[in-house]
């Protein structure tokens, strides 16, 4: 089975090259002004070609939620935005701290077939943050990434056992940032709009306290820490400052923390409703200028499906969660003029390095390297509706809005798994 | 006017109609007897999702003396208790010919939410710490009363205590500033919300700095649990520090007002008996409750053109 993509501009280490793509028995084989045909032509006309996606945060919510998302649902969600690999959150039910679960998720992955779904583990058993999760057994059986996402690892002593374990297993530790005692109850982010609303404020300082904390136990402890889903101000600050002493820190951002602001919940819409919250104006500013000078590494999805019962509840009882699969590329470039090279860094090349997973992910395109690739138009508008998202779930803050830059084609392993925006399988 | 569920959606110009429809209201009110048959056929359901005795009784009392028909809800004795969802709940009810719901629930919001599954009115019984509408247009009809003139321009308005967890704090900052007054709140620092810096508000925390220049004093209710909370140490603390004390009574002016929105706690943040309180309109609160829900139900449900024909009907 040979696949050729055609009329396309390739993002190469030499720059942008207008090449037509040979792909066979899943890896390039020919790049080229005029390749062979194949057993399948994708037409790239209009688009570029750049190393498949790789997100670092999704939640599949298999076992244990699947009307929500099942990984076959969701994995076809992370094909259609150009994925090629998924970090599979380990807050599932049971969670992802022992070898059986870990190989279930990476079983039903592959029967999938869409992607590759790369599990992460827990820091701490059933992510209660009281002990560790088995991260040696864990990381033999090939998980590179541990976090207890969903909460941070609260106790330092605890986290700071954590990251000196980590150090020999060769691992990265992923936090979610928040001191819980800060956010009881929280809905939204604290801010005019919380004191107006009448809710729980979810402050900046509960993120950056447990950042700082973080950053001062990698200088104690020299372990890999990255930061998910930053969101304040403060927190790119104390990233930046600690990446300028070469502290081996990475940080990611979502797409909804890019665009969207802590106003949205005056409608009391629990589509709006995200851990962490979404913030300010000013906090998505830094975002971007956190990502624009390299501060943060990663653009990341924190893709979290709910079924919509539940985000019917009341806002304060409704769970936190948005999607963001199908929509992170067209997000991104609706908010931020990046180049199709910054989109390869940012949505692939760095989280692949992150994630473990560079040998078969996030390369620019070159003869011989993995067929995992994606085709994009950088300026392609279009409209979210829900009905069209291959998602199980539609909880997407994103409808009926225009976005700009959409992925015509995914290739996997060197199958074709979507194209013209539509997955095969 | 669709729904009632905040001062903010309802604007200055709807509450001077609503302040001005409930004086007609309280015409009908001191009638033999007090019944008009404005709201026949109409349908209001009482949904309560938390306690509440006197706003339940007032907007059900009001909604009977303009004849439409109650339905009542109460959480405890209905299929909220087998988890039902709100959602369900509401198309359940909508669907049994309900006109307007009126709504309580603890948590902020919900109006907003259910309005998207019913074509019938939402009139906001209080909403978690958001707003209590209805209590701040009763609230401004007993000040306009009392200081006998229709706009509070250079009357100095007092609000003391739980400010954060407070609905009626909300409606009353948002009403009373509408109509021109200078609001001014005291409370603990840790009872306030943290962004109060935006609110048209000013904040002290000394009741005694500011207690001889009141003109109208208004006491909210502390919930005993903001102590278990750890947001104040003690009641009795709190109540030496923002209760209304004999002795701070003594310095109130003898035009003042006070007003508490109820239920009262007595020994916390009152410990004068309003009834010996000559300053007190505590009751006056309590009857024009029952105006001022008629004149709301009114606006929402009866057909344009009927109020003035009310109007006269009340004046002839």
């Amino acid at each position: 089975m040979s696949v050729a993509i055609r009329n396309a501009l390739v993002v190469t280490k030499r720059g942008e090259e207008r090449l037509d793509v040979k792909i066979a028995q899943g890896v390039i084989a020919e790049m080229g002004t005029s390749v062979g045909p194949a057993d399948s032509e994708l037409d790239g006309t209009n688009c570029h070609v750049l190393p498949g996606f790789v997100d670092l945060h999704a939640h599949l919510r298999e076992p244990g939620k699947e009307d929500s998302e099942t990984i076959e649902t969701g994995s076809r969600a992370g094909a259609r935005g150009g994925y090629t690999a998924l970090v599979a959150m380990p807050n599932t039910n049971p969670a992802q701290d022992s070898v059986p679960v870990i190989e279930f998720v990476r079983m039903q992955g592959e029967r999938a077939g869409l992607l590759e779904v790369v599990p992460s583990g827990c820091i701490t058993v059933g992510r209660a943050g009281t002990a560790l999760s088995p991260m040696a057994e864990l990381a033999r059986a090939g998980v590179q990434i541990f976090t207890d996402d969903g909460s941070g690892v609260q106790d330092p002593a605890l986290m700071r056992r954590a990251m000196e374990y980590s150090r020999e297993l060769g691992i990265t530790l992923a936090q979610h940032c928040e001191v819980s005692s800060l956010t009881v109850g929280a809905v939204m982010n604290e801010c005019s709009c919380s004191s107006d609303l009448g809710v729980p404020g979810w402050p900046a300082l509960a993120e950056e306290l447990m950042v700082h904390r973080d950053i001062e136990l990698a200088k104690l402890t020299g372990a890999r820490v990255h930061f998910l889903h930053l969101s304040t101000a403060g927190s790119v600050h104390l990233v930046r400052q600690a990446k300028a002493l070469g502290l081996p820190i990475t940080a990611e951002v979502t797409p909804h923390h890019l665009s969207l602001t802590e106003e949205l919940l005056r409608s009391f819409d629990s589509v709006y409703k995200v851990n962490p919250p979404l913030r300010s104006v000013a906090d998505i500013e830094a975002l971007k200028a956190g990502l624009l000078d390299g501060t943060i590494d990663a653009i990341a999805t924190d893709h979290a499906p709910h079924v919509r019962r539940d985000k019917e509840l009341p806002l304060d009882q409704a769970p936190p969660g948005m999607l963001g699969l199908e929509t992170a590329l067209g997000v991104v470039l609706s908010v931020l003029d990046l180049t199709p090279l910054q989109v390869a860094e940012m949505m692939s090349v760095r989280p692949a390095k992150i994630a473990g997973i560079a040998e078969r992910h996030g390369m620019l395109p070159e003869v011989g390297g993995p067929a995992n690739l994606c085709v994009v138009d950088m300026h392609q508008e279009w409209t979210v509706e829900p009905r069209s998202l291959a998602s199980k779930s539609t909880n997407t803050p994103y409808v009926g809005r225009v976005l700009r830059g959409k992925v015509r084609h995914t290739v996997f392993n060197g199958h074709v798994v979507v194209s013209d925006g539509k997955a095969m399988r | 006017m669709k729904h009632l569920r905040s001062i903010r959606e309802l604007g200055r110009d709807g509450l001077e109609q609503l302040l001005e429809s409930a004086t007609h209201m309280a015409e009908i009110n001191r009638r033999p007897i007090p019944k008009v048959p404005a709201l026949r056929g109409k349908t209001v359901v009482s949904l309560f999702y938390e306690d509440s005795t006197r706003t339940r009784l007032s907007f059900e009392t009001a909604a009977k003396r303009l004849s439409a028909e109650t339905m009542s809800f109460s959480v405890s004795t209905s299929s909220v208790s087998k988890g039902e969802s709100l959602r369900d709940t509401i198309e359940t009810i909508s669907h049994m010919g309900a006109h307007c719901f009126v709504v309580r629930h603890k948590s902020s919001g919900v109006p907003w939410q259910i309005a998207q599954w019913t074509n019938a009115s939402i009139i906001n019984a209080g909403d978690g710490a958001h707003q209590h509408p209805s209590q701040a247009i009763v609230d401004c009809l007993t000040v306009r009363q009392a200081i006998d003139q229709p706009f509070f321009d250079g009357v100095n308005v007092t609000i003391v205590g739980d400010i954060k967890h407070s609905r009626v704090a909300r409606s009353n900052i948002e009403a009373f500033t509408m109509l021109g007054a200078r609001v001014t709140v005291v409370a603990p620092p840790t009872l306030l919300p943290s962004h109060i810096g935006h609110w048209p508000v000013t904040v002290v925390h000394s009741l005694d700095d500011v207690i001889a220049s009141t003109d109208v004093l208004y006491m909210l209710r502390l919930q005993s649990e903001r102590m278990d909370q750890g947001l104040i140490p003690s009641l009795s603390e709190y109540g030496s520090q923002f209760g209304l004390t004999m002795e701070r009574a003594q310095r109130l002016q003898s035009s003042a007002v006070v007003m508490h929105p109820g239920p009262m706690n007595r020994g916390v943040e009152m410990h004068v008996d309003p009834s010996d309180l000559s300053q007190s309109r505590i009751h006056q609160q309590v009857e024009n409750g029952i105006s001022v829900r008629m004149a709301v139900l009114f606006d929402l449900l009866a057909r344009d053109g009927e109020l003035q024909q009310l109007h006269e009907e009340v004046s002839a």
